[in-house]
């Protein structure tokens, strides 16, 4: 059962070439290139979606009423699938057709363009990407902001805390394991599961601009045949969330202990 | 709250209300293009009224995109796989939580380092293995020589293939994607929170370790599989890469990959209409299950982080 998952990267390979591929890789300008861009988009997709939910979910944290509609509102998007959301993107999007396109040309006086350039490709994908995490990171925060004791926030009320430094000085330290988690889990989802975004909007184009690791793995790997180097970055790949869990793991056993 | 702020509170509601439009608007935006004859979506600025043509534009979204056949492969994909993976899982969990043999925790964080890899991450070894099952086997004859002895004993050159394909296959699309290390780990956690004695008194009783697992362990776990039934529903429907790398051929594509097809490419008629239609409609079952069994999803999601 397991064992099906656990294959050799270079299975059926002829000449065994020792570490080629990985210096050949970690040589290679386009992969480093596309390691940048992998960590910019997951940066912005983690920020910009974090910071969105964390302010709705503050928001509607403060609501006194119609919480359970607000959350019905909100929490729907998780369940479009990434491909999906980069068609709705991509629409409102279209630099002739889009009229969030137009809107940009027309508020910012920018040339929008996502089809020849490079950074407008990246804003694409950022935008769509982080679209569809907004609700998943909404509802983590409010499950931990209602968990967060009033009688603390009553307390600093009466010491004559402001909202916002309440917010500032008792929400957010309390806040701190769920803000962690949900930045590891949006770092994974930037990184993994995307794919079908970039599929979808951009193919990694235009000139590598947005050609994330995950797409280049499938790029070199099932459109350029390139088996082992892509088999290399697979590696590479599996080192890198090996590690995330492992950190992540680390950190929740001390918070067990932490709290007993 | 705490105090009263009358503005804070407007400020609140404003906000709250601005989130859920920038949340929803490509959303509704999607649903009002869907409505509107070729002509209109293609004016710029697109009219924000809804047209008459909804149900003409998913028609042909329907026709055009063979979104049944398509709807139907993510339907049995996505079932499978929540099935298999909630099978999978339970039964793994509970042989790491209640069999006590020899290398346990090895079994343990081997399963656990395997499956916390996604799919994305082993793209190129699952498609080899896919692509022939039986791959491994003949390496090992290959690697042990055994194709000299046969012909040696038979007194003629042998060629061995083994040769097992899964591509193109209901089973190829649900098998790699059923592992979860999630799954598992959420049933282990639970599990070591039931007590002791309710397996002792079933043992008592006479139970098998199989009648203890089907009457006692799976009806206490109801609510949790019911959690993981909304996310492992979703994350199956949703999936891309590998029905993308898996399917050639048209019949066996699903619903997300299939809407690919639908988004006018720069020199087409702009049909964005009917591109719309068509992801209005795949996207809808993952929602609705999402929306109508909310109270669960947001347990198991939550639950997820411990």
């Amino acid at each position: 059962m397991q064992s099906v998952m656990r294959s050799d990267p270079f299975g059926q390979h002829s000449t065994f070439i020792w570490f080629a591929n990985f210096t050949a890789l970690f040589k290679d300008p386009l992969y480093l290139k596309s390691i940048a861009t992998t960590v910019f988009f997951s940066v912005c997709v983690a920020a910009s979606s974090i910071s969105i939910g964390l302010f709705i979910a503050t928001m509607a944290n403060r609501a006194l009423k119609a919480k359970a509609v607000v959350r019905t509102a909100l929490i729907w998007p998780y369940a479009v699938a990434p491909a999906i959301s980069g068609i709705l993107w991509l629409f409102l999007l279209h630099p002739s057709y889009g009229i969030v396109a137009l809107g940009i040309k027309r508020w910012f006086g920018v040339d929008w363009n996502p089809v020849l350039r490079g950074s407008d490709a990246m804003v694409m994908i950022i935008m769509a990407s982080a679209w569809k995490e907004i609700s998943y990171n909404f509802v983590f925060f409010i499950a931990g902001l209602q968990a967060i004791p009033k009688s603390l926030i009553e307390a600093a009320a009466i010491d004559g805390a402001s909202p916002f430094r309440r917010f500032w000085t008792i929400t957010v330290p309390l806040l701190s394991p769920t803000l962690f988690f949900v930045t590891v889990m949006n770092i994974i989802y930037a990184f993994f599961d995307t794919f079908g975004v970039v599929h979808v909007m951009t193919q990694g184009g235009p000139g590598g601009a947005t050609n994330t690791l995950v797409y280049k793995v499938y790029q070199d790997g099932f459109i350029g045949l390139n088996m082992g180097g892509s088999a290399a970055q697979s590696v590479v790949l599996m080192t890198l969330i090996i590690v995330i869990t492992v950190v992540q793991f680390k950190y929740v056993e001390q918070k067990v202990q932490y709290t007993g | 709250m705490v105090e009263k702020t009358p503005i804070l509170d407007t400020l609140t509601y404003v906000f709250l209300i601005a989130g859920i439009i920038i949340v929803g608007f490509p959303i509704i935006y999607a649903v009002i293009a869907a409505t509107l004859p070729i002509e209109d979506v293609s004016r710029v600025p697109m009219p924000l009224i809804p047209g008459d043509q909804f149900w003409v534009n998913i028609r042909e979204a329907w026709v055009r995109g063979d979104l049944g056949n398509h709807l139907l492969n993510s339907f049995i994909m996505a079932s499978g796989i929540t099935l298999g993976k909630i099978v999978v899982s339970l039964l793994g969990a509970f042989s790491i939580v209640y069999f006590d043999y020899r290398f346990r925790t090895v079994v343990f964080v081997s399963v656990f380092c395997t499956l916390m890899l996604p799919v994305e991450v082993r793209i190129l070894p699952t498609y080899e293995m896919a692509a022939n099952l039986l791959g491994p086997l003949q390496e090992l004859w290959r690697f042990l020589h055994l194709d000299g002895i046969v012909s040696w004993i038979a007194g003629h050159e042998i060629e061995l293939t083994l040769e097992w394909s899964i591509l193109d296959s209901y089973t190829g699309l649900i098998m790699p994607l059923i592992a979860s290390a999630t799954c598992t780990f959420l049933f282990r956690q639970f599990f070591l929170t039931i007590p002791e004695e309710l397996c002792e008194a079933a043992k008592m009783d006479g139970a098998s370790a199989m009648t203890f697992f089907r009457k006692i362990l799976i009806p206490l776990s109801k609510t949790n599989i019911a959690a993981l039934v909304v996310i492992e529903f979703v994350y199956g429907w949703n999936q891309y890469l590998w029905p993308l790398l898996i399917t050639t051929k048209p019949q066996m594509m699903t619903a997300v990959i299939g809407l690919q097809h639908l988004i006018p490419a720069a020199d087409d008629l702009p049909y964005w209409n009917v591109a719309l239609a068509g992801s209005l409609l795949v996207m809808l079952p993952p929602v609705l299950v999402v929306l109508f069994m909310q109270r669960w999803f947001v347990k198991g999601l939550v639950e997820r982080e411990k």
